[in-house]
């Protein structure tokens, strides 16, 4: 690719005078974006009207706002692995693409936000929707930069978008003053070439690679942990690959959710706080633990000062600030993981570790009898999520991408969703921002349109982007949503429950009628109340062709188990 | 163990990466004891020194997370004994105390300090040094009235030898195959 761009800026590539706000949008459609969503203001305005022009090569999305523009762009971005692009006005529309992004960092979501700001001449002095927002954001992305030239905007976007998917991918930010819009440039189209003080992967070290192969080879319990490493550096078949050889149990965190498919034989379950029990108690047991492409999170790792102590670590990752960070490595290798995998399987030897495998599926028989059976197949007549998370599987057969906000929905769609394809679970990981999921599906489904995209959001979560159906309603997208409604913050009642003595403060939820709202934006609903109608109404609302709304009524003051209370260790995890 | 560090900090010469650096410190709630900027011998490459007390394990994630920011080159930590530091210290005191014989001026002569002006009413001193040989100057001025004192953040050389002109040769050259 570097041959390429030196071939490239070598031969002198012609230019063509226009306006910085068309060269904002031309950049945009030469770094390949085909769609965007966003908001317009006073301040980037001349913007929107060079996108006027463009509208048959770069579709813009109206959103209702610009967290929904910003979470929408998240969504598009996860489902299809590119660069998620969105543009808000300066003031209070910059401010509002805040949260999206410090999602996009700590879930590192390729994102370039665009930002209209104030003219030049007035930068500092208060002005009318002036706010310093590259000083706002700077803690929460990757990279900024403000533009007050037209003449740096070809080089300030193609930096961005290079900054953006490569290495670690991150959310960068270009605030652009409305001088800079309308003043006149010479544009030539030129890719960014690196910069020397960013060197996106380390090269492969052989060294680290063998000490790592000796470990897992000379390993009698090997343990697998991955995340969304795998997923961002398209590294799923060499992961398949590396833990077949090896025989290794594999499991997964929320953001490596659907690296790797439900049913495989490998495939040991969830991490963390309401992950499956097995993969939890043997963090404490197993002899290799081997990381890849994850961060061990406090919510992963439980109490650190007990977290698999016993076990020497392997950590494969991109970052060089995560090694070491929470969990010790005994074994870094630095890289990218595609490349680190295949490496490692050649020199991994072929194993099965049968008896191993068994005390994954020992644990996961005791869960089942405890916890799974009841969500799935309850005895009460008061419904589950889990329940519903199951219908949800028959009908899609595992081949939609699900969506889901924050809370106990989020957990139990992520514990018992099936998935048969990578990029299929969408949901904020690190910041667990409520309202992500509405606007983050919009923008899934106009990535994938051919794909199924089911948004499973709680009946709290719902009501802070409710306003995204008017987004579904202009823009025809056809989303399924799923209202678990428990008339509850579900989450923080449950934590009430088991910590706080039953004080339920300010978490019960009186709400309107879901079904009267969504009916006012076109879009199909139904409530289901009973579980008589329930895998019917989730098969109708899979075949229907538009956007449907499904509520449904679940039990009041159920719980997400199993669970590891915070500040336990991971093996402590209880199964009521 | 928490002992005292100088973080050195090379990034491009942009605007806004200073607050890009010192962020990394506040977002932990670490006191920036001292912080020195300039430019450093590699045209375009400016440099901050830091000084603060912390555990070595808390100070090596620090220096990953600096570097981890887009436009730093690169950081480097050091204890003490691995580097040759200075700070600055100009102390504005009365003219009179310095008058010959008075304790005073044997006490500018003792710490083998520079008077940098002399007017009517006041002088200004120049020291440098390590922070306990200006405070100490400081300690002993006191007494006779100290009208304004004022002390740089600490600059830091360090004694290793790989050069930055070496270390931002091999990173372009890294991005040119
Ligand atoms: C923006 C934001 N505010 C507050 C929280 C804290 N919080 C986490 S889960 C939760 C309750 C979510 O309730 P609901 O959306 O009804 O989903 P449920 O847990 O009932 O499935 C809250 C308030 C959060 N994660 N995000």
């Amino acid at each position: 690719m570097r041959t390429l761009e030196l071939t490239r800026s070598e031969s002198k590539p012609e230019t063509q005078t226009m306006s910085g706000a068309q060269a904002v949008v031309q950049a945009l459609i030469d770094e390949g974006t085909e769609l965007m969503f966003g908001y317009p203001g006073g301040a980037i305005m001349p913007v929107y009207d060079a996108l006027y022009d463009v509208e048959d090569k770069l579709e813009h999305v109206l959103t209702r706002h610009e967290q929904g523009a910003v979470h929408a762009a998240q969504g598009y971005a996860r489902a299809t692995g590119k660069v998620g692009v969105c543009l808000a006005t300066s003031g209070p529309g910059a401010t509002n693409l805040i949260t999206g992004i410090a999602d996009a960092q700590i879930d590192s979501t390729p994102l370039v936000c665009i930002t209209g700001q104030v003219h030049s001449h007035l930068l500092g002095t208060d002005a009318f929707q002036e706010t310093d927002v590259i000083g706002i954001s700077m803690p929460v992305t990757k990279w900024n930069y403000q533009v007050t030239r037209a003449e740096e905007i070809p080089e300030a976007i193609a930096k961005a978008f290079y900054i953006a998917r490569s290495g670690k991918p991150g959310p960068v930010l270009v605030d652009i003053t409305k001088d800079a819009q309308f003043e006149q440039l010479d544009y030539a189209y030129k890719p960014f070439g690196g910069m020397r003080s960013y060197q996106p992967v380390s090269a492969l070290n052989s060294k680290a690679i063998e000490q790592a192969a000796e470990l897992i080879n000379s390993a009698k319990k090997p343990f697998v942990l991955f995340g969304q490493g795998i997923i961002l550096s398209g590294a799923e078949q060499e992961f398949k690959t590396f833990i077949e050889k090896a025989g290794l149990p594999a499991a997964w965190t929320i953001m490596g959710l659907s690296a790797l498919e439900s049913d495989h034989y490998l495939n040991v379950g969830m991490l963390g706080m309401h992950g499956n029990y097995g993969p939890n108690k043997l963090t404490n047991e197993c002899d290799v633990l081997i990381a890849v492409g994850m961060r061990f999170d406090d919510r992963v790792t439980g109490d650190l000062s007990r977290y698999a102590k016993q076990a020497k670590v392997v950590h494969l990752e991109i970052d060089p600030a995560e090694i070491n960070k929470n969990v010790h490595a005994d074994v870094p290798v630095l890289g990218d993981a595609k490349a680190s995998l295949k490496a490692l399987t050649e020199l991994v030897e072929p194993k099965s570790n049968e008896e191993w495998l068994a005390c994954f599926r020992a644990l996961e028989r005791e869960e089942r009898e405890a916890v799974i059976n009841e969500e799935l197949n309850p005895s009460s007549p008061i419904m589950t999520m889990g329940e519903v998370i199951d219908e949800i599987n028959t009908a899609s057969k595992g081949d939609a991408i699900v969506v889901t906000d924050v809370g106990q929905h989020q957990m139990v769609a992520c514990r018992y969703a099936k998935f048969n394809e990578s990029k299929s679970m969408i949901t904020s990981g690190g910041l667990g921002t409520m309202g992500f999921c509405l606007p983050a599906a919009i923008g899934a489904k106009m990535g994938c349109p051919e794909k199924e995209v089911v948004a499973v959001i709680g009946d709290g979560g719902f009501q802070m982007t409710i306003q995204e159906l008017g987004t579904i309603f202009q823009a025809k997208t056809a989303v399924k949503i799923v209202v678990l409604n428990n008339e509850f913050l579900g989450m923080v009642r449950q934590w009430q429950e088991l910590f706080f003595d039953k004080r339920y403060a300010s978490t019960t939820m009186v709400n309107p009628d879901f079904q009267t709202i969504v009916k006012g934006y076109g879009i199909r609903t139904r409530k289901v109340e009973v579980r008589e109608d329930l895998a019917e109404a989730v098969a109708e609302m899979m075949m229907y062709e538009g956007s449907y709304f499904l509520e449904v009524l679940v039990g009041k003051e159920n719980n997400v188990f199993p669970m590891v209370p915070t500040g336990a260790s991971v093996s402590e995890i209880r199964l009521k | 163990m928490k002992k005292r560090y100088t973080i050195s900090v090379f990034t491009e010469d942009n605007v806004g990466l200073l607050n890009r650096v010192t962020i990394i410190f506040t977002r932990r709630k670490i006191n920036i004891e001292s912080i020195a900027a300039s430019d450093s011998e590699v045209k375009n490459v400016h440099r901050y020194t830091i000084v603060i007390t912390e555990t070595e394990d808390l100070v090596k994630k620090v220096v990953l997370q600096l570097e981890k920011q887009v436009e730093v080159i690169k950081a480097f930590y050091h204890e003490d004994d691995a580097i040759v530091y200075q700070e600055i210290a100009l102390y504005k005191v009365p003219t009179d105390i310095l008058v010959a014989g008075k304790e005073a001026e044997k006490i500018v002569r003792s710490h083998y300090a520079r008077v940098l002006s002399v007017e009517a009413d006041f002088t200004v001193i120049e020291k440098t040094g390590h922070k306990e040989e200006t405070q100490a100057l400081f300690n002993d001025l006191e007494p006779y009235g100290i009208l304004e004192f004022v002390r740089s953040g600490r600059i830091a050389i360090s004694k290793p030898m790989k050069t930055l002109t070496s270390i931002v040769e091999e990173l372009e050259n890294e991005i040119n195959n």
